[in-house]
């Protein structure tokens, strides 16, 4: 079944659907339709597929990637684009574990300390956007070589020594609530903290604004170049929270383990059906495609899919996303 | 008179390019151990070379006003193909280099086509191509490993007369037959010309797709060649996930100190090559210099932060705040 | 005419941009070896007249021919082919590229596949002697040009393609005096080769020294055909008047209030655009700004709001100097300024966003509380703008895309008075909105003034000038030429000085660059 017909479908059905439902878009239906194809396609593969322990695992390991999707959501409703994402991760996973080693007031420091590191980039690739009017791939391509420069440089090349604080493991791998993990938890938390941001504050608004028309919000009065600053701060920050939590759970922080999830956020964000040039999406929509996305993963390794044949999925689903819905407008 | 004035604004960013390579080889032979000898040329020559065909793909994307973030993957695909077929017999051995060349006009042929005729923004279109073009390298060498011709590879990367790098040659022996016909051509003109102005380019009446799409699809070849001499370097093949991404980001430092406009339309890709081979002299003078290896990454960080920061002083000459906002 | 058959012959062309007609059953003759002048003020048609001929727009109705034989052109190419060839006011030059690479850019001479650049450098070269501007190197790079002299390499790229007709719109506007001179020797050697030129300008000692033949285009319509010389200056601007008055206007208040000013400039320059510009508005007063387009009036107003650097001059508020370095600073705190910018769709609105979340856009900071909007008091005020300004919609929950242009014009103007302006600056906000709407912004625009608003308003229609503005300050070059009061805001006055003639008599002005 192609891609099209099954967002006809998906569209007809929803015609039939309470009003909240009928008004979500296209996209963000298409990419929760296609999360219940894959949950079936899986459980046609092993019955272990629908547990409520599996979806569960599934759930807190989207987590991780949920917290950094949501700042490169924001960044990318902006209409820009955040590529400092890996060695933010990486830097706020090992300054948080670096923190540690420095007594008890470095370990009680240790959290907002990862992501202090990761608002710091965030801050740099800000200004070089905002005010330096760099282009945003190329300027946090640069501070990405730069935070891997410094990381490279702390540990002296090998795998860093330090591990994760109590806290950490406890944010990323506790349960407060019976049954619920904690980074859910988290994730949601963050999660409902952007939906609010994003719809009921001056904040999100001026976004919006900027993503679609820039000229229009500068001449609204907006200072946009603020605006731009602060999102990109918060976009390193979550990073390296993500980082912090990925720490927590993997009991310490690693060289390279924020490349695994540049192109799973970009993803997630743009099969949610926030437009790539900005402006446009939803939190519900990148929710979809993080767990699409995570699902995606977890079923090809549940079938023992090579790293190669994953790289290639994903690069060729993405591409074939935006193909159906992230085109620019044909020009003349 | 005047017409030499002309050339020398035209070529300034390449001069200047290449002024900053010769300071910088100054300072690196002056200070090497071994001093300005051939075998130092050749080492030095060699590594520049991988960065430099690489930095000539990532220009004719960059003139267009584009980016091609599968740059490095391609490199590292192609590589990982050539440890497979460049082997064997002569014949067998030509028929590799063709069959990865080719591999290397695809990629850049399908980057060109999704952005292009697909209408998807380069930045993303390329990273996901990237990933695809990984993929497949994993799947060709999912361990290191493979051989290459190696009277081939040693004739190639070895010397001429005794002092010439023969990879140095090569290089030259691309630009004359890509870069020169192209950068000559209607459609390299349509290239800079659409990376310039698209507006007046169209109002014109130029080949503005098929100008663009020539620019993906020869960025891939480019990048073949470099792969393939990747693996005359090393004899074997490696899907390195780091190395790709490394060699897309230093692609794009070196256009930019290459005096190539990120913003498309200027620049060549003879100033890419010389600013490829300043930025990895750069990288060696730590070690001439004895600072600790570890300090290199950073070191190439920062030259790359600074270098892209250096295109922001035109803004302050903008005077209409709209025009921010293009 | 006069006996030569016509070269290009256009028939009861017609166009209408949604409900705007730009062209209404216009005809046009144009013979070989003669220049033909082209008259009309703002919005007559002639440059869709002229898109119409270059292939650029398709006419709705109407029938053109070329040497006797019907001819349509697909696109600008197409046109070219032909031989029609045109220099746009906008320049459709490749900053990067060289000059010759510029003359040269479609069909190069090739040798090898490679463009031939010897011969390309004769061809451009000679297409540079032949406009008279052999002075600019073929080497040199367009975008480290003056305008004046990108304007000749233009010209020379348009010979370079060997018209037969040849448009020039505006074409001399950037240009200095000598190189005009240069210009009009190259035109008058063209006509002796037996091109046709039509030539558009609203300067009219140009137009007398180098026109055969003149139409005066008014409301879409050729009204006028003459040998040129044959007609005064005060006829021509009466042909170019004589429009009827469709729309109403609020009474004016009888005289002008005597407060202090809110908004004055003194001296104000900017780069070569805004020349010397001194103005006060006080409240309670509308004061227009007229001219031709692009005599500066956009730059001031934007000046004004803070957008330009490098500005010369003063700016005072309520009589005290203030500097204003951002939209946010013009618009928030004590100034209390609002700017309807020119093109609603790129500067006033984001298309895909919703009426609420357009409208509420500028007066974000007074609608939330620590950031957080007050839902509430953002709907009350919402409803008292929809209320007020009758806005047309089918929820506030729809893209603003899908309004009406004239509702969409509302939106801006509503989505600045959440704010209470003092100051309000509007850049021609009827432009392409109906007649009903236009006539909603004219009482709406007297009502804020009476509240005490000051209100500088640009409009490229001379009828709303004279029916709403107080004052008028008429702009040519970037400077103030005239300014009109009351009973002397007469259309022949405003024409008249719009082309910088001098005063109402019928004598030419002191020339293009006074």
């Amino acid at each position: 079944m192609s891609e099209t017909t099954l967002s006809g479908i998906v569209g007809g059905i929803a015609g039939r659907m309470p009003k909240f439902l009928r008004r979500a878009d296209p996209a963000v239906v298409t990419a929760f339709a296609c999360i219940v194809l894959l949950l079936f396609l899986g459980s046609l593969y092993s019955r272990s597929f629908l547990s409520p322990e599996y979806l569960l695992q599934q759930l807190k390991v989207a987590s991780f990637l949920g917290v950094i999707a949501t700042g490169m959501m924001l960044v990318i409703l902006l209409g820009q684009i955040d590529l400092s994402v890996p060695w933010a991760v990486a830097a706020g996973a090992m300054m948080a574990c670096a923190a540690a080693a420095y007594g008890p007031a470095g370990v009680a420091l240790a959290i907002p300390f990862g992501v202090l590191c990761g608002v710091a980039i965030g801050i740099v690739n800000g200004i070089g956007v905002a005010y330096l009017r760099i282009p945003s791939m190329i300027i946090t391509l640069a501070t990405n070589a730069v935070a891997q420069g410094l990381m490279v440089v702390y540990t002296g090349g090998f795998s860093p020594q330090d591990s994760a604080t109590a806290a950490m493991r406890y944010l990323a791998t506790g349960f407060t609530i019976p049954g619920v993990p904690n980074a859910v938890i988290i994730w949601a938390l963050i999660g409902a903290a952007m939906v609010f941001v994003l719809t009921r504050s001056s904040f999100g608004r001026a976004v919006y604004g900027i993503g679609n028309r820039e000229r229009a919000a500068y001449l609204s009065g907006i200072d946009t170049r603020r605006i731009v600053l602060i999102a990109f701060a918060v976009s390193g920050g979550l990073s390296a929270f993500g980082g912090v939590l990925l720490a927590g759970y993997a009991s310490k922080a690693a060289q390279s383990m924020g490349d695994a999830y540049l192109l799973p956020s970009i993803a997630a964000v743009v099969l949610g059906g926030t437009s790539i040039l900005g402006g446009r999406g939803s939190y519900l929509g990148t929710v979809a495609g993080v767990i699409l996305i995570t699902l995606l993963q977890s079923i090809l390794s549940v079938m023992q899919m090579p790293e190669a044949g994953r790289q290639i999925i994903y690069g060729v689903v993405i591409v074939a996303m935006l193909l159906l819905y992230g085109r620019a407008p044909a020009s003349r | 008179m005047r017409d030499w004035r002309y050339w020398l604004a035209e070529q300034r960013g390449t001069l200047l390019a290449f002024g900053i390579f010769i300071v910088m080889f100054a300072i690196y032979s002056a200070n090497h151990p071994a001093g300005f000898t051939a075998n130092v040329v050749q080492t030095a020559a060699n590594k520049g070379v991988l960065l430099a065909f690489v930095a000539m793909a990532q220009t004719l994307v960059v003139l267009t006003a584009g980016i091609d973030l599968s740059v490095g993957m391609i490199f590292t695909l192609t590589n990982c193909m050539a440890s497979w077929l460049v082997i064997g017999t002569g014949l067998e051995t030509a028929f590799g280099v063709l069959a990865v060349l080719g591999t290397g006009l695809i990629c850049g042929a399908v980057n060109g086509a999704i952005v292009i005729y697909g209408r998807l923004q380069p930045i993303v279109a390329t990273i996901a191509t990237g990933a695809v073009f990984f993929g497949l390298a994993l799947l060709l060498r999912p361990v290191p490993g493979g051989s290459v011709n190696e009277d081939l590879a040693d004739f190639l990367t070895g010397r001429f007369f005794g002092v010439v790098p023969a990879s140095l040659v090569a290089l030259l022996v691309v630009v004359l037959v890509v870069w020169v016909p192209f950068s000559r051509s209607e459609f390299g003109r349509a290239a800079y010309a659409a990376g310039s102005s698209e507006t007046a380019a169209y109002m014109s009446g130029v080949p503005i797709r098929r100008g663009k799409f020539l620019a993906y699809t020869l960025a891939g070849l480019l990048a073949a060649i470099g792969g393939l001499f990747l693996t005359f370097f090393t004899y074997t093949g490696e899907a390195a996930y780091a190395s790709g991404n490394a060699y897309t980001l230093f692609s794009i430092a070196a256009v930019v100190l290459g005096g190539v406009s990120l913003f498309g339309g200027k620049g060549s890709a003879i100033g890419a090559i010389f600013g490829a081979l300043a930025f990895r002299t750069i990288g060696d003078l730590l070690f001439v210099f004895d600072f600790d290896p570890l300090w290199q990454p950073l070191f190439q960080g920062v030259i790359l932060l600074i270098a892209v920061s250096l295109g922001a002083f035109a803004l302050f000459r903008v005077r209409n705040r709209l025009e921010w906002f293009l | 005419m006069d006996g030569a058959a016509p070269l290009f012959r256009m028939e009861g062309i017609s166009k209408r941009y949604g409900g705007v007609r730009a062209l209404e059953k216009a005809d046009l003759t144009v013979t070989a070896g003669g220049i033909h002048a082209i008259l009309g003020e703002n919005g007559a048609g002639k440059s869709t007249l002229i898109k119409v001929m270059a292939g650029v727009v398709a006419p709705d109705e109407g029938t053109m021919t070329l040497d006797g034989r019907e001819v349509s052109f697909a696109s600008p190419a197409a046109a070219n082919q032909a031989g029609i060839v045109c220099i746009f006011q906008e320049l459709s030059l490749i900053p990067e590229l060289s000059v010759a690479d510029n003359i040269v850019i479609s069909g190069p001479p090739k040798r090898f596949g490679m463009i031939d650049r010897k011969a390309q450098r004769r061809i451009a070269e000679e297409a540079l002697a032949r406009a008279g501007a052999s002075d600019i190197h073929p080497r040199a790079l367009v975008k480290d040009l003056p305008l004046s002299r990108r304007q000749m390499v233009e010209i020379a790229k348009a010979l370079a393609r060997k018209p037969r007709i040849l448009i020039l719109d505006e074409a001399t506007s950037a240009l200095t005096a000598s190189d005009v001179a240069k210009v009009f020797e190259v035109l008058k050697r063209l006509r002796s080769e037996g091109l046709a030129l039509l030539y558009i300008s609203h300067r009219m000692n140009e137009i007398a020294e180098l026109a055969d033949h003149c139409t005066v285009f008014r409301n879409g319509r050729n009204v006028a055909s003459y040998p040129a010389g044959s007609k005064s200056d005060n006829e021509v601007v009466e042909l170019m008047i004589g429009r009827e008055y469709s729309h109403i206007f609020p009474p004016k208040p009888g005289s002008a209030p005597a407060a202090t000013p809110v908004l004055e400039a003194r001296n104000l320059s900017w780069a070569d655009r805004l020349d010397n510009i001194s103005l006060s508005v006080r409240p309670g007063e509308i004061v227009g700004l007229g001219g031709l387009d692009g005599q500066g009036q956009r730059e001031l107003l934007l000046a004004f709001f803070g957008v330009l650097r490098g500005l010369r001059g003063e700016v005072l508020i309520d009589g005290k100097p203030v500097s204003i370095a951002s939209p946010t600073a013009a618009s928030h705190g004590s100034i209390g300024m609002a700017l309807i910018p020119e093109d609603r769709k790129t500067e006033g609105l984001m298309l895909p966003m919703t009426v609420r979340e357009n409208l509420s856009f500028a007066a974000l900071d007074r609608l939330s509380k620590a950031g957080i909007i007050d839902r509430a008091a953002e709907q009350r005020l919402i409803d008292d703008m929809v209320g007020l300004l009758a806005i047309k919609t089918a929820g506030l929950d729809i893209p603003v895309g899908a309004l009406s242009g004239g509702n969409q014009q509302k939106v801006v103007i509503a989505k600045w008075l959440m704010r209470q302006p003092r100051i309000i600056l509007l850049n021609d906000p009827t432009r392409g909105i109906d007649v009903g709407t236009k006539q909603e912004l004219y009482q709406l625009m007297r009502k804020l003034a009476d509240e005490g608003a000051a209100i500088l308003f640009y409009s490229t229609d001379y009828d709303e000038l004279i029916g709403c503005c107080d004052r008028v300050l008429v702009l040519y070059d970037g400077a103030v030429k005239r300014e009109l009061i009351g009973d002397g805001i007469t259309e022949h006055a405003l024409i008249a000085s719009a082309l910088n003639m001098q005063g109402d008599d019928t004598r030419f002005g002191l020339g293009g660059k006074a």
